[in-house]
């Protein structure tokens, strides 16, 4: 095998690791979609403020120290202690689901039957508002995520890989946390379809995403399964701002990954939780593949800022509802 | 009122109890509008009440006073001899009370086998992680809950469809379906709201022959709407007769069609 073609490879592994992060971002945004038809453009700061409450409660920090410092003249920072990671991941599940049963108690619970545009609007709102709010409770700074995961490329796989394309071959350069991140995103992926299928409060969700007015017929309470909603979606942004926030530290840029995932849905569909993941691949590689083929030899290079909405764009000419999408038809 | 009624055995050899659910003036208001004016009626255990009138005149309003979707501004609803308080329709549903809609509600995207499995959610006790594990008690009430879905499944011949996603039927099945959702809960009161509307003549046929079988093989009791008078009078045993919100009639189909009220209410033609 060339040398060239072995490195082709490596674009689309990498690629495809990639694009495992860019789908727990769009999964986010699905389970949400589907369950309630609200666009949640907080998810991205969702994913923000869950790693921010991570690392705040690992180092011991004082929520909102500085708000405190500033009132009362004191000088509080840290706690003194520091929390092991498990633990403070419990407690920072916990705040998640906390916030989605305030967010539904009192936002939504509000604004029922209001039209999707006053949904999507209140959750800019709310965008803002938690992006506020963490930066309030935590501070703006940039932080580390100290979670022990593995950083830098693989040597194992480089080594064990270095003897297929002869002697200009170096083997597969590979992030070992990109390696977890698939990993974590599979288990969380498996773990929320085996949710949805065999569960009782999963069945009760797929049929409140599918309609509401026979939900409750069958005796489901809408308000319950939408809280659960915004739970599973703030623990998927806990995941995504994990893995996100250990690549390039926990800042307030975060909050923009979710203008990633919006080509991702397109190409998935709104509605599909296959669709998030596979639109998530096909974004990663293709940008990726498209820089390595294209962008960088002919077009000068960087153009994976703008190859995943140039493609949302094509999608959108050409099949609107995504790959898994539903079909719009409007009956007369 | 006469609350304590005797229990009779019909002409059919089917019993007919106490009252089931009882309906104590109400009164409902959308704003300025009263869609329900001051109405008593009651249901009784193992009956089929038939609830008609004209279009506008209140009867769909009444079947989601009782089903919860709607809280009436005056009056008392008491079910199973306790007075039921104001309730969500999810709660509702948890007592026992099981409806379908005039325009179908049901689950599209999921098969007919899903769509009739929900029904079972509120006999589901287990914990979500033992569901999950798939295990012990869960496995025990996954397979109890498949039986008795089965077996309604069969009832209403739906077999051959059970795994066909719901979007794809056409309209009588898909009103069969809801139905088989419905009794899937094993309903202590089932309503039904229009379930022949929009039925040529053999889906009506076939409509009406079902809700005769649930009634006499499961003791079910129902409660339905229609504006078809000629259906009507054949299925039930009792009729209340609604127009502009008001009680205009109300006893056995026989009673109902002599009575010079309903005649006017239907044919809108003077007497003198």
């Amino acid at each position: 095998m060339s040398a060239d073609f072995l490195y082709g490879i490596e674009v689309i592994i990498n690629g495809l690791m990639a694009g495992v992060l860019y789908a727990l971002v769009a999964l986010g945004f699905v389970l949400i979609f589907k369950a309630s038809g609200i666009f949640n453009y907080a998810q991205g700061v969702m994913a923000l403020f869950a790693a921010l409450t991570l690392v705040g409660i690992m180092e011991g920090q004082v929520p909102f120290g500085h708000l405190i410092n500033a009132i009362f003249g004191t000088d509080v920072h840290h706690f003194g202690w520091e929390v092991p990671a498990l633990l403070a991941i419990a407690f920072t599940v916990l705040i998640m689901i906390g916030f989605a049963w305030a967010v539904q108690r009192f936002v939504f619970r509000h604004l029922v039957g209001q039209e999707p545009i006053i949904l999507f609007m209140a959750t800019i709102g709310l965008a803002y508002f938690l992006e506020g709010v963490g930066d309030l409770m935590w501070g703006s700074d940039i932080k580390t995520l100290a979670l022990g995961l593995p950083q830098g490329g693989s040597l194992a796989v480089e080594e064990w890989t270095a003897g297929l394309g002869g002697d200009d071959f170096y083997g597969f350069f590979i992030d070992k946390l990109d390696m977890v991140a698939t990993l974590v995103a599979a288990v969380l992926v498996i773990s929320l379809v085996v949710f949805a299928q065999y569960t009782k409060q999963g069945r009760a969700m797929r049929a409140v995403a599918d309609d509401h007015q026979a939900a409750l017929s069958v005796g489901i309470s809408l308000n319950f399964i939408w809280v659960l909603v915004w739970s599973l979606a703030g623990i998927v942004a806990l995941v995504a701002g994990v893995m996100w926030g250990a690549k390039s530290g926990v800042q307030f840029s975060l909050s923009l990954i979710a203008l990633k995932a919006l080509p991702v849905l397109m190409l998935g569909g709104f509605t599909s939780i296959p669709g998030a993941i596979v639109g998530g691949l096909i974004i990663g590689v293709g940008e990726k593949l498209f820089e390595y083929t294209i962008g960088a030899p002919y077009l000068g290079g960087a153009t994976e800022n703008w190859f995943a909405y140039m493609l949302a764009l094509i999608f959108l000419v050409f099949r609107p509802q995504g790959l898994f999408g539903e079909k719009i038809i409007e009956r007369v | 009122m006469k609350d304590t009624v005797e229990p009779y055995t019909t002409p059919d050899g089917r019993t007919i109890g106490g009252v089931l659910m009882d309906m104590r003036n109400i009164t409902l208001r959308f704003g300025g509008v009263e869609a329900i004016k001051d109405i008593s009626l009651n249901i009784r255990e193992g009956e089929i009440r038939a609830i008609i009138g004209p279009n506008g005149a209140g009867k769909s309003s009444m079947l989601n006073v009782i089903s919860g979707f709607y809280n009436p501004q005056e009056g008392e609803v008491w079910f199973r001899g306790e007075k039921r308080p104001p309730m969500k329709p999810y709660q509702v549903a948890r007592l026992g009370i099981a409806r379908t809609f005039q325009n179908i509600a049901l689950f599209e995207g999921m098969t007919v086998l899903d769509n009739v499995m929900t029904g079972r959610l509120t006999h589901m006790k287990s914990n979500m992680l033992a569901q999950a594990i798939w295990r012990g008690k869960a496995e025990q009430e996954e397979v109890a809950n498949r039986e008795v879905v089965e077996k309604i499944i069969d009832f209403l011949e739906i077999q051959a469809i059970r795994k066909t996603p719901v979007g794809r039927l056409p309209y009588g099945l898909k009103k069969r379906v809801e139905l088989a959702r419905a009794l899937a809960a094993e309903p202590k009161l089932l309503l039904l709201d229009e379930p022949m509307a929009g039925m040529n003549v053999e889906e009506k046929e076939d409509m009406s022959r079902f809700i005769l079988d649930v009634n006499d093989e499961f003791g079910t009791t129902i409660a339905l709407i229609e504006h078809d008078m000629g259906v009507v009078m054949d299925l039930s045993d009792r009729v209340v007769v609604m127009d502009y919100g008001r009680k205009i009639g109300d006893g056995t189909p026989d009673e109902v069609r002599n009575n010079e009220q309903v005649i006017d209410a239907y044919l809108g033609v003077a007497h003198d």
